[in-house]
């Protein structure tokens, strides 16, 4: 007898009443490897956490470069160990803050960035030789670096020491997300000449970290998200390779980004197979010769969309299990959702209760005292191997049909995750698919998280008036001159790196530099589905 | 189920954000209840939205905001509406929508508030209820 729920995981591998020694592979000790040594499958690092805990990266940003400021020294000193940078939509989008259209989003779902001055202010005394920041950017990728180089400057600190991630995944945008500005071939140009700079220059730098988290919060299945991601990291690779640019000079220094949600065994083995499927890209397509090339190491981000506005609290449990299960999977830096996010950005409260959850979890549980606890497991190992399977087959699917930015023009892989939301959804309204507090266990008295996050009305007023400041004091002749050469650059195809930091210390603006790089490439419209 | 006549709905994602997970949702749930659907996609302004709406003789428009603006952008779209003499034309949102925010929205003369996690064939049947469209009992 069994009960109704469903005994297939959530991409749909049918899962067995029992796992048995019958249900491995002969060949399981070469699909794992040793923790530390190809392929990987059991975690990127010998010791793990007994090593080093991950990275506890809670995202945050919003208002003015002051404001995050604040926050980011209270969010460090309650124990947080790197930062992670959310922009506004503007500073994404590659406007300024006196834009009219971006007037009501100035400082709204992040923190509000202008020009290199702004950045310098949002590491006011946090020595950024000793920190790890990760940035959620990516049309504006090589711009907001830039502005990033030269802030460290400014401190003293050279790029060559910079640690840290810049998302920098443009490709990921037109699937989910969707802060693209250009056509996604410029896009995928601008986006290789910031990993080939920083394969000579931030050797300590992460350039970019390959993504399926968004497709897969905006409704793919985790078998999706493998091949989306894995699609994309060859359309990067096959673009630098392409370049003359040895395989080795910048795979060590890639990163990858996945989702954590609640089908708990599911996600675990999912960046287990990925760890293996890297590791055989890496080997087999590009002839790796360095075994750091084909280490993967990821960011787990804990999932929004499986949060619910109904009964919020409970989403402090839901966050639980994705982070356990994240350091389950061996994650190398974690974001723990504040659990009042499918409401508001969170408080000041919401934000360090996620944090005590990555530190209760660290600490208290045990589960970091030896390396992949579950290495082995008869289910496990057998999910594994399943969504590996499958991930690879659609992989050669969308190899065979052109290429992720083939499909993403032709708007194939959009829409496969819009019907696979379809379906959730529809699974959520026939009760087939459970989600307590909202199609289980429904109380019709809503109770309200406590209070939610206040925007302060002043604050894009006084963005406006501090980018007016700047524009004022800035030599327009050395901006106006530094930006030409931008526009050069990308005219003779030269990497655009160097002339946008000097840009950036000219004082140019992200919506001026931006605008140089529209009038060549133009503004990208998605296809629309229907 | 097949409606008495389809009734044109126009789903639009105004200002930057672009999670637009919930808006084709909305629009395949509403296609399949036999709605005539034509999404404009993202970065639309209130403006361009209500052009649009004239344009397309819509019976509705269906807003999706995830980035917290929706009342800014409500705001802006009621007053549009009244320019243009449609005020017989309701208006829905969803997104990321706390309860305090619902009501200011509905006072502002928003028809239908859908906070993320809503039920998407509540979603179809409160679209319904507005345009007053009765499923055919065959």
């Amino acid at each position: 007898m069994t009960r109704a729920e469903s005994l297939t995981t959530e991409s749909g591998i049918e899962v067995q009443p029992l796992y048995t020694a019958a249900d491995l592979p002969a060949d399981l000790e070469e699909r794992l490897g040793e923790p530390g040594h190809p392929p990987f499958t059991r975690g990127p690092y010998e010791g793990m956490y007994r090593e080093r805990l991950w990275s506890m990266r809670q995202y945050s940003g919003f208002g003015s470069a002051d404001e995050t400021n604040e926050r980011y020294r209270f969010l460090l000193s309650q124990g947080q160990t790197a930062l992670s940078v959310a922009f506004d939509l503007p500073t994404q989008l590659g406007m300024d803050s006196n834009n009219p259209l971006a007037a009501m989003e100035v400082g709204r779902v992040g923190v509000a960035i202008d020009s290199a001055s702004d950045m310098e202010r949002l590491f006011r005394d946090l020595p950024l030789d000793q920190l790890s920041v990760n940035f959620t950017i990516n049309a504006t990728a090589p711009i907001l670096l830039a502005f990033y180089i030269v802030a460290a400057e400014r401190q003293g600190v050279a790029m060559g020491s910079l640690a840290g991630t810049l998302q920098n995944d443009i490709l990921k945008e037109f699937l989910a997300r969707k802060t693209f500005i250009f056509p996604p071939d410029p896009s995928v140009r601008l986006a290789c000449d910031v990993v080939e700079y920083c394969s000579r220059e931030l050797p300590r730098f992460n350039p970019i970290s390959i993504t399926g988290y968004h497709a897969r919060e905006a409704g793919c299945s985790a078998i999706q998200e493998l091949a989306f991601t894995f699609a994309d990291a060859i359309a990067y690779c096959d673009e630098l390779v392409g370049r003359g640019i040895d395989f080795d000079s910048f795979a060590p220094r890639l990163s990858f980004h996945f989702a954590s949600q609640m089908d708990f065994f599911e996600e675990i083995a999912k960046v287990r197979a990925a760890r293996r499927m890297w590791h055989h890209l890496a080997t087999q397509r590009y002839r790796a010769k360095k075994e750091a090339s084909a280490r993967l190491r990821f960011f787990s981000g804990c999932s929004g969309a499986t949060l619910t506005a109904q009964q919020p609290l409970n989403n402090i449990i839901r966050s639980t299990l994705q982070c356990l299960a994240a350091v389950l999977g061996g994650a190398q830096s974690i974001h723990v959702m504040g659990f009042d996010e499918a409401l508001e950005i969170p408080t000041k409260e919401s934000a360090t209760l996620a944090l005590r959850t990555q530190q209760i979890i660290a600490l208290e549980s045990g589960v970091t005292r030896t390396a992949d606890p579950l290495g082995g497991s008869y289910f496990l190992e057998s999910l594994t191997d399943g969504i590996q399977a499958e991930a690879q087959e659609l992989l050669a699917k969308i190899q065979d049909l052109g290429g992720s930015v083939r499909l993403i023009q032709d708007g194939v892989m959009q829409k496969w995750i819009a019907e696979n939301a379809y379906r959730e959804s529809q699974g959520l309204a026939s009760g087939e698919l459970p989600r307590v507090g909202v199609n289980v266990y429904v109380e019709e008295e809503s109770v309200e998280p406590g209070a939610l996050f206040q925007t302060d009305p002043e604050s894009a007023e006084r963005q406006r008036a501090s980018l007016s400041a700047h524009i004022a004091q800035r030599d327009s002749v050395a901006v106006e001159a530094s930006l030409r050469d931008v526009g050069a650059s990308l005219d003779f195809q030269t990497n655009v790196m160097p002339s946008l930091i000097a840009a950036a210390r000219a004082g140019a603006t992200v919506g001026e530099i931006s605008d140089v790089m529209r009038a060549r490439f133009g503004e990208y419209r998605e296809p629309v589905p229907w | 189920m097949p409606l008495e006549s389809p009734r044109r709905v126009l789903l639009a994602k105004p200002g930057l954000d672009g999670h637009d997970r919930g808006v084709k949702v909305v629009a395949m749930a509403l296609r399949d209840a036999g709605f005539d659907v034509i999404y404009l996609g993202l970065r639309q302004t209130p403006e361009s939205i209500m052009s649009a709406a004239d344009q397309e003789d819509v019976d509705a428009i269906g807003v999706s905001i995830l980035s917290g603006v929706h009342v800014d952008i409500c705001e802006r779209l009621i007053e549009l509406r009244r320019e243009h003499q449609r005020e017989d034309m309701p208006i829905f949102v969803g997104g990321t929508i706390p309860d305090n925010d619902e009501k200011v929205l509905r006072g502002l003369g928003v028809a239908e508030v859908f906070p993320v996690g809503t039920d998407i064939e509540d979603v179809v049947a409160r679209v319904r209820t507005i345009l007053d469209v009765r499923e055919v009992t065959p």
